[in-house]
């Protein structure tokens, strides 16, 4: 660990990874919710494939920030014993799931800048990062072929999936813009050469949405407002909800092994 | 609507190289969603690096009261199998 | 078991059987598979249609108890372990599913006759799961006694049935495991926890004896699926294996079975145990379990809801199909 340890702050980096941790932690979080409840019995053991790559990256990511950390915290202290104003993923992935449409519209704009990012990610200064991102992208390059796939049939399937399915992205586009913008952590991640600059994926992210929205014959709205706020912390309320849920045990036993 | 998704028969070559082999079935809306289901269904412990699915509609069977004339004829060509020769042990392993 | 109660069609005496019947029997007694586009006796496609349907909507309704706890399970680790767990046992559903349909009834028929009631499901799962111990002794019960009955079911006469047994059995190695993995840090760790555990177990052990089904000894349905290799040991038996398999297990983590009358017999070297109430079994099949309109509306919900997705997929595929008929045309 102590082998090319690169110039970034310290705080930054922590910064930057729970984003990447929280994010998957609370959309695995989110699609685990599904399991026993799906549509048809193979959708159900797929969106659980989902689930658990995510949940297993979270553990990868949130490991790598508790070591830089260096507070002895370990993934599951960060996942569990963190209250919400310190989690760090974006707003998006704490939307409800509403009906499969929405979950599977969430899915399909996170994915496509989660395989984006993580493309970039593989290219990292840091080795740690790089690797953790290597196994990654290619989980969500699946996880992205699937849900583009989804959506495309769906908008293009019956009147009713195509009016959900617009519904779905009305409803979820303003909480995308979010993974876009920068604030000092992300630059001082990005000079440091350890992740892409959030803004330089916009485009590549852009070419994706654009061509599996035209598929799916769906039109993306044209309101440029951007929810923003999860990504230093101020979130929807339905988080707390979230936490209240995945922590319990944790705090109602602290101190006791599982 | 609300009619039934088709049924699928899926096939997967493992990593050893052996042909591919039935693993059993599943319901799809069409042929490339069914590749989709099947990696998800049926290599979720890393069973497979190749799939072929057919419709199960598509599958002409053997008629269960052929097997006799079927299989028997095989079953008589004992030289198919490498047993029926018999090798000079001093040769070895062959 | 996950497959309770089945009404096998009547009993013949072997002077009853016609030709065919007698010739069936006679290669069901050599030990050979009969297969999908067979003949066979029509009470032994109803009966299996029965018993592999059921067995399949015990494993989709046994989604749900565990399911519950994804959410809530109290590490990284145990998340993923539960859900894959759960997930196999959609996996489970799915195989058995397709075994069922082999015998000419469609997954929609059979998933149709589990919403309106007229098909069961393995009366355990009407059983609450309320703390995280729970999830230890549905493990360690629950699979337990789902695997003692699967194991045997891997040489049952149908083919397409015993090859779903196998491929269950070989992933279903580690579902015990992982409960009985848990029940230890729980019986091991805080006076809380330990308490969790025992509560557990005090709550499943009679559901769990029940889920083998009452004394079939003098049952003609169970004698009849026993001819045609669909049952392979009765009731009795597979209950007496599991109190002795358990016994110890539970004595190794400290836990006490909630039964006064628990005692080793050296006679029959096995346990002398309670009946559980039988009443309260029935009544559960009836409906009158803690969880049935929780468990049944879940899966009545999820299939109503999804209506839109799988006909917008079928539909979505019809049209491709015919855009591509389309360019095939115009390409001549």
């Amino acid at each position: 660990m102590a082998t090319a340890e690169i110039a970034v702050d310290r705080a930054a980096l922590f910064e930057f990874l729970t984003r990447m941790g929280d994010n998957t932690l609370i959309l695995g979080h989110r699609v685990s919710e599904w399991c026993g409840h799906a549509p048809v019995l193979e959708e159900d053991i797929a969106l659980a494939n989902t689930a658990l790559d995510l949940i297993g990256q979270t553990q990868l990511w949130l490991g790598l920030a508790g070591e830089v950390e260096g507070k002895g915290r370990n993934a599951d202290a960060l996942a569990f014993l963190r209250d919400a104003a310190a989690f760090r993923n974006c707003l998006l992935v704490e939307r409800p799931n509403g009906d499969f449409g929405q979950t599977l519209m969430r899915q399909f704009l996170f994915d496509a800048w989660h395989h984006v990012m993580l493309t970039a990610l593989t290219k990292s200064e840091d080795p740690r990062v790089a690797e953790i991102a290597a196994k990654a992208v290619k989980e969500a390059a699946y996880h992205l072929e699937r849900s583009s796939d989804l959506v495309i049939r769906l908008g293009d399937g019956t009147d009713e999936s195509h009016a959900r399915m617009q519904r779905a992205l009305d409803d979820m586009w303003s909480y995308v813009g979010e993974l876009f913008i920068a604030d000092d952590a992300d630059r001082a991640v990005a000079e440091a050469g350890i992740a892409p600059d959030p803004a330089s994926l916009k485009p590549e992210w852009e070419a994706i949405v654009s061509e599996v929205l035209r598929e799916a014959t769906l039109k993306a709205p044209t309101s440029a407002y951007v929810h923003k706020g999860g990504r230093r912390g101020v979130h929807t309320e339905h988080l707390g909800y979230i936490l209240a849920d995945m922590q319990f045990l944790q705090r109602a036993y602290p101190g006791a092994t599982w | 609507m609300s009619s039934e998704w088709p049924l699928w028969e899926v096939f997967i070559r493992g990593q050893h190289g052996l042909n591919h082999r039935h693993v059993g079935s599943l319901h799809a809306p069409d042929a490339e969603l069914a590749i989709k289901n099947a990696r998800d269904v049926y290599t979720r412990r890393n069973e497979g690096v190749s799939i072929w699915v057919v419709k199960s509609v598509d599958i002409t069977a053997s008629s269960p009261s052929d097997k006799g004339p079927l299989f028997e004829p095989s079953n008589s060509k004992v030289y198919r199998h490498p047993t029926f020769f018999q090798i000079p042990e001093e040769v070895g392993h062959m | 078991m996950y497959a309770q109660l089945v009404k096998s069609e009547g009993m013949k005496s072997a002077a009853e059987l016609s030709p065919e019947e007698r010739a069936f029997q006679e290669r069901i007694d050599r030990g050979e598979k009969i297969e999908p586009k067979e003949w066979m006796p029509e009470g032994y496609r109803k009966t299996l249609i029965r018993q592999v349907g059921q067995h399949a909507h015990s494993e989709i309704v046994g989604q749900l108890p565990e399911g519950n706890w994804i959410t809530r399970a109290p590490t990284l680790e145990r998340k993923a372990i539960l859900l894959a767990k759960v997930q196999d046992e959609a996996g489970h559903g799915l195989y058995l599913y397709c075994a069922a349909e082999t015998l000419g009834v469609s997954r929609d028929q059979l998933l149709a006759k589990l919403h309106d009631g007229s098909m069961k499901y393995s009366s355990i799962f009407n059983y609450p799961t309320l703390n995280w111990a729970d999830i230890g002794a549905v493990g360690w019960l629950v699979d337990g006694a789902a695997i003692m009955n699967q194991v045997q079911l891997q040489k049952t006469s149908y083919g397409p049935y015993s090859r779903a047994m196998i491929r269950i059995c070989k992933e279903e190695s580690f579902h015990q495991r992982q409960g009985y993995d848990i029940m230890m840090k729980m019986a091991q760790g805080t006076a809380e926890q330990k308490a969790m555990a025992q509560d557990a177990l005090d709550r499943f052990w009679y559901p769990a004896l029940m889920m083998f089904g009452p004394s079939d000894k003098d049952s003609v349905h169970s004698a009849q699926s026993m001819a045609w290799k669909i049952k392979i040991n009765t009731n009795d038996e597979l209950r007496q294996k599991f109190v002795d398999q358990t016994v110890p297990q539970a004595e190794y983590l400290g836990l006490k079975i909630p039964d006064p009358n628990l005692k080793w017999n050296e006679e029959k070297k096995g346990y002398d145990f309670s009946e559980p109430d039988w009443s309260e079994f029935f009544e559960v099949i009836a409906g009158n379990g803690p969880c049935n309109k929780e468990r049944l509306g879940a899966r009545v919900k999820a299939w109503e809801d999804g209506a839109w997705f799988r006909d917008g997929l079928l539909a979505h595929a019809e049209k491709a199909e015919a855009r591509r008929a389309a360019a095939r045309v115009a390409a001549e």
